[in-house]
């Protein structure tokens, strides 16, 4: 008895059993292709995430304020305290080495009125250089000079969601707002980003000269943060720690105090976003594992079932020669190919499912051949794994009560 | 002549909880190359135990047992397994052909499992025993598509392919009516003139009759084992109840 004649048994006898083999597989389908379309969902908007991250600008790093523990050992959360100042702003443009671009940030929520409609956003109080640095793109108009900066002047540049809320049919360049009761002239419109990984719409903001937010809208002298970038990626890690350094003497803190602010990069925020995504990954990848499980379940089910259905022709191949370990080897084979084929038409299957998702959806779905492979030969294992114990009891029959079993 | 079958003191006992049943009692049975012997007894004699035990299915309790010269007693199960394969074909009552598969691959089905054939005789082995078994025009029909009689056939022809030291028979004419069944054994007299060795295992007198040599067995023990002087022919048996039919028909 060659490993080739015993593949060939199984096969026909798959063969045979078209629907039964098909239904057996289905399970090992779904587990298949709800693995890999998962992880495959899961590694796209990771993938989204860090995209969004990387457009955040160029070379980023963000001060912010906060971090400090007061005397209470309470540690207060990053932007609460009141630790930075238009004087650190200046101070780090000054002395910072690699700095290309540094912009003061405040921010308050308020609303905004046009004609009869209105809309509550976030107002970010920016220098010109922003733009700059969050790589900003105009879909029309300018954005704001530092002129209109040192002028306190009332000028908007809008989010694409605040022109599609307040005046959808209009071109916005030139129209008055009132934001919190002033008035403001748009004279910019951002081109749109989408809302953002993190479920935020990235549109909804209007972005006015730090000067005015803080003189007519916040009333602080205070910002939540700075943002800052450098001359080249390379250079990142050592300005935050000159940014750290300078700050720490500004701040006045001894050797032995906590830094009252945060010093963020977008690697730091990558990293983040990145175990985040992981974990989702990991998550939805588990939840599918699961179903693969429940799959190999289906197929011992079946194949107990096949042993006892098949009880006679068991004995008759014992009859005429067959070993246990044939048997063995037939019953196992049948199961591993079952949940082989059930893996491969389950990666088709997954594969439709993500150009379905892809095209028709806005789920991002990235499949990894490293994923493919990995179920392909889970399916393969749970196969084998689960069509053991069939197989065993099959190999284990009596061929005289085999023979006889009706 | 040598002995193909030997059997000393055989004894076979069943153990159903507390009681224990003695199938065989210390049988001592030899049966020679080329002979037609018919195993005769009512259920409960014991002959479905010796044709277990004949069979290399099932192990003797005690005593020896000795196939083809070779003392079977102290083999593993995988040998057991070889021993059916290379030298016993059965044929069973209820044919015990795979469904769905076609005579050809029902016949094939021993080679599959034998290690000293090569793959590319199978078809030609398989069709040379149909053809002995004179199925040669229905090798490609599956079992549901062929009559008693012709099922029995290729279940014949499956127990031939591998030219086994002996046919095993067990009641191979319980299912079917008379003149098949007289057809059946003409083939098994056919055989037997041919020099295979042709055990027959059933509970009909009339059935036996064709046999060389009939052993009856009660309680697990031999009554009588007498050899036929003049055995009846089951073809022209056959052939003469046919003939008697028609003219009644007429």
């Amino acid at each position: 008895m060659t490993l080739g004649n015993t593949i060939k048994i199984s096969l026909i006898n798959i063969l045979k059993n078209k629907t039964r083999s098909l239904l057996t597989a289905l399970g090992i389908i779904i587990g298949v292709g709800s693995v890999i379309v998962m992880v495959g969902i899961g590694t796209g908007s990771q993938e989204k995430i860090k995209n969004e991250i990387a457009s955040m600008g160029t070379n980023l790093i963000m001060v912010f304020a906060g971090g400090q523990r007061s005397g209470h050992g309470v540690s207060q959360g990053a932007g609460t305290s009141v630790g930075l100042s238009l004087k650190d702003v200046e101070r780090l443009r000054r002395e910072g080495t690699w700095i290309q671009a540094i912009s003061p940030f405040v921010t308050s929520n308020a609303q905004v009125i046009y004609s009869r409609n209105n809309w509550r956003t976030s107002i970010q109080g920016v220098s010109a250089e922003y733009q700059a640095i969050r790589n900003y793109n105009l879909s029309s108009g300018a954005f704001f000079q530092d002129t209109d900066v040192a002028g306190s002047r009332s000028l908007a540049v809008a989010g694409q969601t605040i022109v599609n809320e307040l005046m959808p049919y209009e071109d916005p360049l030139g129209k008055q707002i009132r934001i919190a009761n002033i008035p403001f002239t748009i004279i910019g419109v951002l081109e749109s980003k989408g809302s953002s990984g993190f479920g935020r719409d990235e549109d909804d903001m209007i972005l006015i000269p730090y000067t005015t937010a803080m003189n007519k809208l916040t009333g602080t002298t205070y910002l939540r943060s700075i943002y800052i970038s450098t001359t080249s990626a390379g250079k990142i890690e050592a300005q935050q720690n000159q940014i750290t350094a300078i700050l720490r003497e500004q701040h006045r803190l001894k050797p032995d105090d906590e830094d009252d602010f945060r010093v963020g990069t977008q690697t730091e925020i990558t990293e983040r976003a990145d175990s985040i995504g992981s974990t989702l990954t990991l998550l939805l990848g588990s939840i599918a594992a699961v179903s693969l499980l429940v799959g190999g379940i289906g197929i011992m089910n079946i194949m107990l079932v096949s042993v006892k259905e098949r009880t006679r022709e068991i004995g008759i191949r014992m009859a005429v020669g067959a070993k246990g370990s044939n048997v063995l080897l037939q019953f196992l084979i049948e199961a591993f190919v079952l949940s082989m084929l059930g893996g491969i038409i389950g990666i088709a299957v997954s594969f439709l499912i993500a150009f379905i998702l892809n095209t028709f959806t806005e789920l991002t779905v990235v499949i990894e051949w490293s994923i493919v492979s990995l179920a392909f030969i889970f399916s393969g294992s749970v196969g084998i794994f689960f069509g053991f114990y069939p197989a065993k009891k099959a190999a284990e029959l009596n061929p005289i009560d085999a023979l006889r079993y009706e | 002549m040598a002995h193909i079958i030997k059997l000393r003191e055989a004894c076979k006992v069943y153990r159903l909880g507390d009681i224990s049943v003695e199938a065989l009692k210390k049988v001592d049975l030899d049966i020679d190359k080329g002979e037609f012997t018919a195993v005769m007894g009512s259920s409960g004699s014991g002959k479905s135990t010796l044709m277990n035990i004949l069979g290399c299915l099932d192990t003797v309790t005690s005593g020896d047992y000795f196939l083809d010269g070779q003392n079977v007693n102290s083999l593993s199960k995988d040998e057991y397994a070889e021993i059916r394969n290379k030298k016993i074909g059965f044929v069973f009552q209820g044919f015990n052909l795979l469904p769905r598969t076609t005579a050809l691959e029902n016949v094939e089905l021993p080679l599959f499992y034998s290690r000293h054939i090569n793959k590319n005789d199978y078809n030609s082995l398989a069709r040379n025993a149909l053809i002995r078994v004179g199925l040669e025009d229905r090798m490609h029909h599956e079992p549901n598509k062929l009559s008693g009689g012709q099922q029995q056939r290729v279940a014949i022809a499956r127990a031939l392919v591998n030219n086994p030291a002996m046919i095993l028979a067990d009641e191979p004419t319980g299912n079917l009516d008379t003149a098949t069944s007289l057809d059946i054994l003409s083939i098994f007299q056919e055989l037997n003139a041919q020099g295979i060795t042709v055990i027959l295992v059933t509970h009909e007198p009339d059935i036996a009759k064709y046999a060389g040599r009939i052993i009856t067995l009660r309680d697990g023990i031999i009554l009588s084992d007498e050899k036929t002087g003049d055995t009846c022919n089951a073809g022209e048996d056959r052939k003469r109840m046919l003939t008697k039919r028609l003219k009644e028909a007429i």
